[in-house]
């Protein structure tokens, strides 16, 4: 416990706020990588989810790659990119390993919420004679709404926390106190580390599921209150485990 | 690539290795979350911390659970206990849901006509429910499987010997070919898991596999949290 006392004394200490290595230029690089790496995925994973998603085609093959995908490990990929891209590129072999990171849970959020709407809901806008555009945009794509931000919640989640190894390849973040330490011994500064990264975590998670209960439309909040639709919507988290630093 | 050929013998050592660990993390998570997961299911209150919990486990990255755990327990954080415990935390944080989900798909008239042969409670889970749960759990097992032998690479930062060495040591060495026979070799490992798992379902559950239209369909619904959660 003693340790404990020592990262916190670590963190809040006053030098920690000098130099090149300050904890705000850490804490902004790890969310800038983040914030990057989730709207690049975001631009291509969510329109083609709800292709996905309106046409009931590509399935299979979307949660066949994403499957595929998970077992790729982020922490080889980005060592992999690195080499490849050159160190003079190291930020974007970053961020094309978090982007891919990003996107099956990205795309699996935007047709799942497509998927999840009863189709009656759907037939009876066809019905009204409603274009497809329509139904996309005022139909389909507001009820999709809770699982698709479900998804930007697992992609956020499973990129800032995997952004933590990022730092071995010298790209700094909350992971840099934490790799440089470790060959060190300096265990209050990796154990600062981790906290601060637990905690990033646990804010984001908890601002993006309270972003998920706010946009549920309100006819379903009324129809569908409380726990039914509470099994499906934190049905996300499994996908962070995942990656928590693949 | 004649770096590969001269070190097979090294990536197959590593990758046993490397199985090894997740095979261990893979079971142990199994058979904790089978009780847990029994008592999210049976008990309404408990659930909500038992979802709780394991889902803000999820939030805390690998790499910072591989120096708070040994930090906190105090066994060293280079030892292979150390990754096997937090792998194992992982794969719990999945699997309490997964079998807590499963158990929810049983058709609660089957329940009853057990209850009404004359089950009781402890033979109506492993002879009704527990298969029936089966196709929903192997979802999340196999999810499980793959994410941890994937994860398992990140012990190589705290200095365990696995797959994920070739990362650590291509890079200082600046060896493509040596990353990217790691990446390969976690990739083929993961995937042949997942497809056991999947054969060994067939075999142990006839009565999931899809040929009929139902049970299409009832596949695709248990397939939604992994889809979810990819």
């Amino acid at each position: 416990m003693n340790l404990f006392l020592d990262a916190l004394r670590w963190i809040f200490s006053p030098e920690r706020l000098e130099g090149s290595y300050a904890l705000p230029i850490l804490l902004a690089q790890q969310l800038y990588y983040t914030a990057v790496a989730v709207a690049i995925a975001a631009v291509i994973a969510v329109p083609l989810g709800w292709l996905i998603g309106h046409t009931g085609r590509g399935r299979e093959a979307a949660v066949a790659i994403s499957g595929a995908a998970r077992a790729i490990p982020s922490f080889g990929l980005l060592i992999l990119l690195v080499l490849v891209f050159g160190v003079l590129r190291t930020p974007q072999a970053a961020i094309v390993t978090f982007v891919l990171l990003a996107i099956p849970s990205l795309l699996a959020g935007a047709y799942s919420g497509l998927e999840a709407i009863d189709r009656r809901t759907v037939d009876a806008a066809r019905a009204m004679g409603m274009t497809e555009w329509q139904i996309l945009w005022r139909v389909e794509v507001p009820l999709g709404l809770p699982l698709l931000i479900g998804g930007l919640r697992a992609a956020t989640l499973q990129v800032v926390a995997t952004v933590t190894i990022a730092a071995y390849v010298n790209l700094g973040g909350l992971g840099w106190p934490i790799i440089q330490g470790i060959p060190l011994r300096r265990f209050d500064q990796v154990l600062g580390g981790a906290l601060l990264v637990a905690v990033l975590a646990l804010v984001l998670d908890f601002l993006l599921g309270m972003l998920q209960r706010a946009v549920v439309p309100r006819g379903l909040r009324e129809t569908r209150s409380g726990r039914r639709a509470a099994p499906k919507n934190s049905a996300d988290p499994a996908p962070r485990a995942a990656v928590a630093a693949g | 690539m004649g770096w590969i050929g001269d070190n097979l013998g090294l990536i197959g050592g590593l990758g046993l290795e490397h199985l090894r660990q997740s095979a261990i993390a893979i079971v142990l998570g199994f058979a904790l979350s089978l009780p847990l997961g029994w008592v999210a299911w049976r008990y309404r209150l408990v659930r909500g911390w038992v979802i709780t919990i394991t889902g803000l486990l999820y939030t805390i990255p690998s790499l910072a659970l591989l120096i708070l755990l040994p930090t906190i327990v105090g066994y060293s954080p280079i030892s292979q206990t150390n990754l096997i415990v937090a792998l194992t935390i992982y794969a719990v944080a999945i699997l309490v849901r997964a079998v807590a989900d499963g158990l929810d798909s049983v058709d609660p008239a089957v329940r009853q006509s057990a209850t009404a042969l004359g089950y009781g409670s402890a033979r109506r889970f492993w002879a009704v429910e527990l298969p029936l749960a089966g196709p929903v759990i192997l979802a999340g097992l196999r999810v499980t499987a793959v994410s941890t032998i994937s994860l398992a690479t990140v012990g190589a930062l705290v200095g365990v010997g696995n797959l994920g060495y070739l990362f650590t040591n291509g890079l200082q060495r600046r060896i493509i070919a040596e990353v990217l026979a790691g990446v390969v070799a976690v990739v083929v490992i993961a995937l042949v898991i997942d497809l056991l798992l999947l054969l060994a379902g067939r075999a142990l559950m006839p009565w999931a596999r899809p040929d009929g239209r139902r049970a299409r369909r009832r596949r695709v619904r248990a397939a939604l949290p992994m889809g979810t959660t990819a």
